[in-house]
């Protein structure tokens, strides 16, 4: 974990060079590794190994990239590689992250946000939380909280989960961690009144941050989704605007379901920002690569960990720097 | 995504019947599109190829693939046998053996243990006349003990707990003790989820299980797991040791790729998957599903038992016998719509059916992707409907004329409709459609 802290944690000029420093060696030590074959085989052509682009292929997809955007990838390389000719052998894995950055940030049409302060200017500050079973979307209500909190905000969390054993104990069990309000009309209750009174509840009692829980659900079920929606528009029926954002996390490990995932829960609820968990694992969370190539939603915040604290904004090339990093280790 | 694949194969082959020299080629062709399939259903890359390195052998091996007429079909068919082989041939229950027998649930964070652990007691206690006894070692995750005790309400199966005590050996244990005087002969011993990377978490996992010794250690998946499935079941593995897998989350669109990583890499079998959130959604694991479905093959099995539970079971004998039969009409179509529609969960329905997913390709599937289909057989005449081999070109134009869509798109209906048909009726006649239909009369 305090790998974790140090590769996504606000880092010093020292701790970047440092870190620089040790990565090089590891591309170094490692022979046959990933970066030292495609340096190899790339530098001064015009043209790149079938070797190298099988190499790439295969660490794009063994980390969840998806068919599709690593052909997208390999196609940029190429055309890098064709245009650029003359490649320092130093430069070429900075190729690779520049081309992954630049894909992440050509369909993020959002800025990045740099620190946990909400988005938008409303006062309450609403926010929904969706996605499939189990990804983490209670614990990162809990951390999201606390970032909020710790800003000196005041902070309601909602529970709109009415149906998983225990889902409103282990809502309050975290706004008691966290130290900030609860709202909940407890368990098989309708979750888009929870959501409404919610919202409610925030104006009454001058919350700055409103945050509704929502079961886990499959994006399949047709049922469960329409639900969704419903909790939504019952949101803007007390306070038109809301919810502000609509945050659908999605899971590290997670596959190529993560992008059908993604489709769905935008129809039903025109999803506004992601939310990655679970990084802290060894799964790379590639998928989100794929995802924000073909959706518009940028990713807001990562999970690394089961802490309160373990919660981190995005940052593209932080990202992209400790995938390649999990890649060069495994 | 059957008919890709299958198309995809016999597009590799097309015009190089015959030519015996282009064998290899040919061969290596539709193994990459074995492959690629493979790999966008989340089985792993190096899996997937050394899989269909295998898979090449044995075409190359096998003289008929190119003497086929359909090498395609009979690719297809060296990969279904080769994976519904790899992932294990008879299922194989659990071990509850033992005063009491012990059942260690563990797995990734969020992968479905308390919820399988709920539903294991349910299945041992209503359809093995066991008595389970849950027992709650999860000290960690908010409100981790109120969540199983939620759910042994729910199935009035005892609980045994310690909120004070924050040592799950200890309370595993204490469990045992609790099992033995009370005359419970099963536990169930749900734990915390931990990453293969927690040496400290793991640690643990290895401890609770040296300090209570199962009978049977589970290991559980989320189905919609990617690449990253098999470090986590080597991992697991090498510290537990366990004894079978657990596959959840099967109620979604997930191809499920993962089944067949894990049971590639760590060769234990799938003994259970779990599809839904309530308690009576568990069931035995069947190879042949799990390959046709991360083959994208379409589930007719997994369909008409659905159907099954959504209309009477004559219905569903209806539409199997006609399906064998192949005289599966319009109106049997237009009705299984219907049905669909009534059950909700369309999409994943929908690809269950053999052939469909073609047709609803491009949809974005909701009730109004039917609309169009539904409007076509609605201008068929009631002869039409029951015989669709009466549509010749002038019915079709009249037709085309009543339901406002134009001539190349209810022929492109009919004739999907016709490949529809002839795929259900093809694997009804399998011999893994037998072997199963077998298996789901309960
Ligand atoms: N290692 C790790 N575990 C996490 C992270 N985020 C959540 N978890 C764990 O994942 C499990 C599921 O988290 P929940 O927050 O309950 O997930 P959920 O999406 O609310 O689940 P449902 O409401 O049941 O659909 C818990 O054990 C969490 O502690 C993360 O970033 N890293
Ligand atoms: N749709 C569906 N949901 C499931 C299935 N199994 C479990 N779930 C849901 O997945 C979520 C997580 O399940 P849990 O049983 O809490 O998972 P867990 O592994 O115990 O989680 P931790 O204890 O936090 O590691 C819950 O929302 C469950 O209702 C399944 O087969 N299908
Ligand atoms: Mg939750
Ligand atoms: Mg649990």
């Amino acid at each position: 974990m305090s790998f974790f802290k140090k590769m996504f944690g606000k880092k010093d000029e020292e701790t970047i060079k440092a870190e620089k420093a040790e990565l090089d060696k590891g591309l170094e030590r490692s022979k046959t590794g990933f970066f030292d074959k495609i340096s190899k085989a790339v530098a001064g052509k015009a043209t790149v190994d079938v070797e190298v682009l099988d190499e790439l292929e295969n660490v794009l997809i063994t980390s969840d990239v998806g068919l599709e955007t690593t052909v997208k990838i390999i196609d940029r390389i190429e055309a890098r590689v064709a245009r650029d000719k003359y490649i320092n052998t130093n430069e070429l894995n900075e190729i690779l992250r520049d081309e992954i950055v630049q894909l992440l940030a050509e369909n993020n049409n959002t800025q990045e946000i740099e620190d946990f302060r909400p988005p938008v200017d409303s006062k309450p500050y609403v926010m929904m939380v969706v996605g499939v079973n189990g990804v983490g979307k209670t614990t990162t209500i809990g951390k999201l909280a606390y970032q909020f909190k710790e800003m000196g905000l005041k902070v309601a969390l909602g529970a709109g989960d009415t149906f998983r054993a225990a889902a409103v104990d282990q809502l309050e069990i975290w706004a008691n961690r966290v130290g900030c309000e609860f709202f909940s009309k407890g368990m098989y209750t309708d979750p888009a009144a929870v959501a409404y009174e919610a919202v409610q509840y925030g104006i009454n009692n001058d919350c700055d941050v409103v945050i509704v829980d929502t079961a886990g659900r499959l994006h399949t079920k047709k049922n469960l989704m329409m639900e969704l929606t419903k909790i939504k528009n019952s949101m803007n029926k007390k306070m038109p605007g809301t919810p502000h954002d609509v945050m659908l996390v999605l899971d590290a490990t997670t596959g190529q379901n993560a992008i059908e995932q993604a489709k769905q829960f935008t129809a039903a609820t025109e999803v506004t920002c992601l939310a990655l968990t679970k990084l802290d694992g060894t799964a790379k969370g590639g998928v989100a690569i794929g995802i924000s190539d073909q959706f518009k939603i940028p990713i807001k915040y990562i999970g690394i960990g089961e802490g309160m604290t373990q919660l981190q904004v995005f940052n593209k090339r932080e990202f992209v720097d400790s995938f390649f990093k999990k890649i060069e280790g495994s | 995504m059957f008919d890709n694949l299958s198309e995809k194969l016999e597009s590799a082959f097309q015009g190089l019947k015959g030519d015996g020299k282009l064998t290899e080629i040919n061969i290596a062709q539709s193994v990459k599109e074995i492959r690629r399939a493979l790999v966008a259903a989340d089985v792993n890359y190096k899996i997937a190829k050394e899989f269909t390195d295998k898979i090449k052998d044995q075409a190359l091996g096998t003289k008929n693939v190119l003497s086929a007429v359909k090498p395609g079909e009979v690719m297809v068919k060296i990969v279904m046998d080769e994976m519904v082989e790899l992932m294990g041939g008879q299922s194989v229950g659990i071990n509850t053996s033992g005063k009491p027998g012990i059942i260690l649930i563990s797995g990734l964070q969020g992968s479905g243990k308390t919820t399988f652990s709920g539903k294991l007691a349910n299945y041992l206690k209503t359809k093995k006349k066991k008595s389970p006894l849950l027992v709650a070692c999860d000290v960690y995750r908010p409100a981790a003990i109120n969540q199983l005790t939620v759910i042994s309400e729910q199935i009035k199966v005892p609980i045994f707990k310690d909120e004070e005590n924050k040592d799950p050996v200890q309370i595993a244990q204490n469990a045992i003790l609790h099992a033995q005087t009370h005359g419970f002969d099963v536990v169930i011993v749900d734990t915390a989820g931990r990453l293969a990377v927690d040496e400290h978490m793991m640690r643990e996992i290895e401890n609770i299980k040296a300090g209570i010794e199962p009978s049977e250690t589970l290991f559980v998946v989320d189905a919609m797991t990617g690449q990253d499935a098999v470090n986590t079941a080597k991992a697991f593995n090498e510290r537990i040791n366990y004894d079978g897998v657990v596959l959840t989350k099967m109620d979604g669109d997930t191809r499920g790729g993962a089944a067949l990583s894990v049971k590639y890499t760590v060769g234990k079998p799938i003994k259970f998957v779990s599809t839904g959130e309530t308690m009576e959604t568990i069931d035995v694991f069947h190879p042949e599903r799990m390959a046709q479905r991360i083959l994208g093959m379409g589930d007719i099995v997994s369909f008409v038992e659905k159907a099954q539970e959504q209309f009477d079971e004559k219905e569903a004998a209806r539409i199997e016998k006609k399906i064998k039969k192949n005289k599966f009409d319009f109106n049997d179509f237009l009705g299984q719509l219907n049905q669909i529609k009534k059950m909700g969960d369309l999409k994943s329905l929908i690809n269950m059916i053999p052939g469909m997913s073609k047709m609803t390709k491009n949809l974005d599937i909701d009730d109004k992707a039917f609309s169009k289909v539904e409007s076509i057989i609605q201008s068929m005449t009631p002869q039409e409907r029951s015989n669709p081999e009466l549509l010749n070109m002038s019915r079709k134009r009249r037709i085309a004329n009543g339901c406002g869509h134009n001539i190349h798109e209810i022929n492109m209906f009919v004739k999907q409709f016709d490949q529809m048909k002839k795929m259900m009726h093809k694997m009804s006649k399998g011999k893994g459609m037998q072997g199963m239909m077998g298996g789901m009369k309960k």
